[in-house]
């Protein structure tokens, strides 16, 4: 799970980075703001994963996935 | 989400961005200066008196429209809120100092660009001191750089510096006594106002839809390998030659180029300044104008910062001219380059320590 709310980019992508260097099948990032959203998505799917984003009170959940 | 589709909607507002660009420079503006955030703050900051030199005095409308482009097309795709906190003073001296960067090479990182499709290759040799700039702050980033989080803060606050934006676009219409405008160099020239105004509008709404940004692209790259961004500076670059050639503005060479001079240590080293501040900002001189309609407030306080540096350049001499830079400007660049240097250390190494610290 990677908190990124309030930061704005590259921070959200690159926390994000440092946490799949553990190869897991699963994570999830929290941002506040629709560029990191749109930043995350991209670069987990240039790593493979799968993206689902859920949104509400303005907070983004993406659930990233094998 | 559609990956091929964003990369060809930054490309498309790249060419339309390069097109208005150059066109501006055929409308009025200074050569290879259709759009330069730099310059036109600095020149909004003279008009407004706070600095005096004569020939760099206007209120550029273009500032005006790309704030509000920004704020209307991030509210009316509800990505407008008011957030802020995320270290507002290491900010303000960051853009204090870009700006200082940008006055010794004559342009922001969106002019640079401008002024090689106008064939000025001391643009060159400034992209090169740019990209180790970036290297730089990248280094930082991975180290662990980080100005920490914002926060939610009221509406109200996200609209400072929009309405400041409206305030000073309804003085140029007015044009009160108080106010100055350069009647001879870069000031006096100028497109109409609705022309600049309306082309600020729309490159505020493109930037903001496709969150532009002329160092995004090259720290992405490297960061990342993702080239988004850089196609959109690429995009801008192939659009202004083109309309350059077109429209006869093209002059291949380093002597002689508008509004330019051909120091080449002091023009690399000027625009590693701004790369490296740039970096450590999270975005160029557009990009913090951009997020500053967003209801970015800690971008609003960069852009002021941009604004209370470019009047220092101007009151102590340390801006460049077409002759070449000034002993203080060279001495302002070397001091900017190690107060940036020393921000990077003390967010990167020293925070650490108080995030265990507080973990514990």
């Amino acid at each position: 799970m990677v908190d990124a709310r309030g930061l704005s980019c590259p921070m959200p992508v690159l926390m994000t980075q440092k946490a799949m260097k553990s190869k897991e099948d699963y994570y999830e990032v929290l941002v506040d703001n629709k560029t990191p959203c749109e930043n995350v998505t991209r670069f987990a799917e240039s790593q493979g994963y799968k993206v689902a984003v859920e949104e509400k009170n303005g907070e983004y959940l993406l659930k990233i996935s094998k | 989400m559609a990956k091929k589709n964003d990369k060809l909607m930054i490309i498309i507002a790249g060419l339309v961005i390069g097109v208005i660009a150059a066109g501006l420079s055929y409308l009025g503006n200074p050569k290879n200066m259709g759009f330069c955030i730099a310059c036109f703050l600095r020149d909004t900051v003279g008009g407004l008196g706070l600095h005096r030199a004569a020939p760099v005095q206007y209120i550029r409308p273009e500032i005006v429209g790309i704030v509000i482009g920004a704020f209307c097309a991030a509210f009316a795709k509800k990505e407008f809120s008011s957030k802020g906190g995320s270290a507002p003073m290491t900010r303000f001296v960051l853009g204090f100092f870009a700006m200082v960067g940008c006055l010794m090479f004559l342009g922001c990182p969106f002019r640079m660009i401008l002024r090689l499709a106008g064939g000025d290759l001391n643009a060159v040799v400034g992209l090169v001191g740019f990209v180790i700039g970036i290297f730089c702050g990248i280094f930082f980033l991975k180290n662990g750089y980080s100005l920490k989080r914002t926060y939610s803060l009221t509406k109200a606050e996200g609209f400072m510096l929009p309405i400041m934006e409206v305030v000073i676009f309804v003085l140029l219409l007015a044009k009160p006594a108080f106010l100055f405008f350069s009647e001879e160099g870069p000031g006096s020239m100028h497109a109409g106002v609705a022309f600049a105004i309306c082309a600020g509008l729309i490159v505020g709404v493109l930037a903001q839809r496709t969150r532009l940004c002329m160092v995004g692209g090259m720290r992405d790259l490297v960061l990342f390998k993702e080239t988004r961004l850089l196609w959109g500076f690429i995009a801008i670059l192939v659009a202004a030659l083109i309309t350059n050639l077109v429209l006869g503005g093209f002059k291949l060479g380093m002597a002689e180029q508008p509004i330019a001079h051909t120091d080449g240590l002091w023009n690399a080293l000027g625009m590693l300044l701004v790369g490296f501040a740039c970096v450590l900002l999270g975005g160029c001189p557009l990009r913090q104008l951009v997020m500053s309609g967003e209801g970015n407030a800690d971008s609003a306080v960069t852009v002021l910062g941009l604004m209370v540096g470019a009047a220092f350049c101007h009151n102590f001499g340390l801006a460049s001219s077409g002759e070449g830079p000034t002993p203080a400007g060279k001495i302002a660049v070397i001091i900017g380059i190690v107060v940036v240097a020393l921000i990077g250390v003390v967010n990167t190494y020293v925070k650490a320590e108080k995030t265990a610290a507080e973990a514990a």
